[in-house]
């Protein structure tokens, strides 16, 4: 077969059908991986003890475990005391659980930062602890943690190609498709690959421009000479 | 004296850390529109005592009244006591993701819900006050120190205190920049703020406090107008201290 004739007519429709559900996954997952990740570390951090420690125990349960394990549960034992997901919502589900874990972290790394004047301050105006904390901590607690959440949301792109263990053809599971069907195994996934590599890098760009609009300005990037 | 002046009372407060008892039974009154000045040595309850009176550190035992209103065991109505008792600290603590105008506006918005264009509104106006409304749109790290007190001061203005609280204001400004942050604490106490303001300005104390307090190992161990203080015989301790902090400065 022409090789023009392959990529142009079986392989790239295959990837971009694939291409679609895995931004799709990726849509569904990060924004509430995303909430998800605020609320737990806020409750870790902020929370009294049996929510701290609620959100402590599930932090170590999704870093402890491997994804695909939890993919498995969601999709395969979970129907056996009456929980069924299509394989697309349990995808979403423990992409959102993993996500959330580890943006959790980033985000509780952030919290950590932000000096105790802060806190006190707003409290002295007359904030309560959670008017203190969405209005003034977690404003500059999130811009810390950008390059640890893109990090996390870069992670998350590439192991949406986890879906595919659960039957979501997503973009790798196209891949796999074509390549186990024509033997055309190293050009299929070397253009997975590339295709990974585009959607990263427009994240990396994406991320640069987006921490470029929230810096505050006068604050000094860490650079070896400006020490403040 | 009229009882009814008198805006803010603190009775017998005590706090420990641990086994250090930082205050051993601190009472004063505060009349409206007065300013007192604490004064002393380093780690005598100066600054805990400031934060005891707003319950940002709740005393182990003793009151606080605000116009005749407890603030100690208020519960969660001492938000509403913090909006009525200013505060300005040593390092400043503006909110560093927010512009100075923005700064005094928060709690305008967040705490009295008043609205947007009000809010900028007032912000603006208390910036002025301070002189520092065309910095309204800058950074906290764009400022200098004693800039980003002045914008401190308009943020605790801003709630219409019926008493500020200064822990230390200048400490942490040069010479030049202090001086500005006092021209306007100077300029507050003329136009009838109540003020308590913990210092080591004696210029500031002798030129604006009603009366000083001088505060060593927790308690208030002499009080009285700064001429009293400097001048009479029958007190030695605060010119001691003085006497000190001079020397150490002529070294």
């Amino acid at each position: 077969m022409d090789q023009a004739v392959f990529f142009f007519e079986i392989l790239l429709p295959a990837l971009m059908q694939g291409l679609v559900v895995t931004l799709q996954l990726i849509a569904c997952s990060a924004p509430f991986g995303l909430a998800l990740g605020v609320a737990v570390a806020v409750g870790r951090q902020y929370g009294n003890p049996v929510v701290s420690w609620l959100c402590k125990t599930y932090v170590f349960l999704i870093k402890g475990t491997p994804l695909l394990l939890l993919l498995f549960i969601l999709y395969f034992g979970l129907p056996s005391i009456g929980i069924t997901f299509t394989a697309f919502v349990a995808s979403v589900v423990g992409f959102i659980l993993c996500n959330g874990a580890y943006n959790a972290e980033y985000i509780r790394g952030a919290l950590i930062s932000i000096k105790e004047g802060q806190m006190v301050a707003a409290q002295a105006l007359g904030m309560t602890r959670w008017q203190a904390i969405r209005n003034v901590i977690l404003p500059q607690a999130l811009r810390r943690a950008i390059p640890g959440l893109s990090n996390e949301f870069i992670y998350l792109i590439k192991y949406s190609s986890l879906a595919y263990m659960i039957t979501v053809i997503e973009l790798s599971g196209a891949g796999k498709l074509v390549a186990t069907k024509y033997f055309t195994y190293t050009e299929s996934f070397a253009a997975v690959g590339i295709v990974y590599l585009v959607l990263v890098s427009i994240t990396t760009i994406a991320v640069t421009i987006l921490e470029k609009r929230v810096a505050v300005p006068g604050t000094v990037r860490a650079t070896p000479s400006a020490q403040l | 004296m009229n009882n009814n002046d008198i805006v803010l009372r603190v009775e017998d407060i005590h706090k420990s850390f641990g086994d250090n008892e930082v205050l051993r039974g601190v009472s004063f009154d505060v009349r409206r529109g007065e300013t007192k000045v604490f004064i002393g040595p380093s780690g005598t309850g100066k600054s805990t005592l400031l934060r005891c009176i707003n319950q940002l550190t709740p005393p182990d035992r003793g009151r606080v009244w605000l116009d005749g209103e407890e603030v100690t065991n208020s519960g969660a109505r001492i938000n509403y006591f913090r909006q009525k008792i200013g505060m300005v600290f040593q390092n400043f603590f503006l909110f560093d993701h927010l512009t100075a105008v923005k700064n005094v506006e928060l709690a305008l918005l967040k705490v009295r819900g008043m609205g947007k264009a009000e809010a900028r509104e007032k912000a603006l106006t208390e910036l002025r006050q301070v002189g520092m409304e065309d910095w309204a749109d800058h950074y906290p790290a764009e400022l200098s120190g004693g800039q980003a007190q002045r914008v401190s001061i308009a943020r605790a203005l801003a709630m219409d205190p019926d008493v500020i609280l200064f822990d230390e204001p200048t400490s942490a400004l040069d010479p030049e920049l202090t001086r500005e942050v006092l021209e306007v604490m100077k300029k507050l106490a003329r136009n009838g703020m109540t003020m308590l303001v913990v210092t080591h300005e004696m210029g500031f104390a002798c030129s604006v406090a009603n009366e000083v307090l001088f505060m060593e190992n927790g308690v208030v161990a002499e009080q009285g107008s700064p001429d009293l203080l400097l001048h009479d015989p029958r007190f030695t301790r605060m010119k001691d201290f003085i006497g000190r902090i001079d020397s150490r400065m002529d070294d």
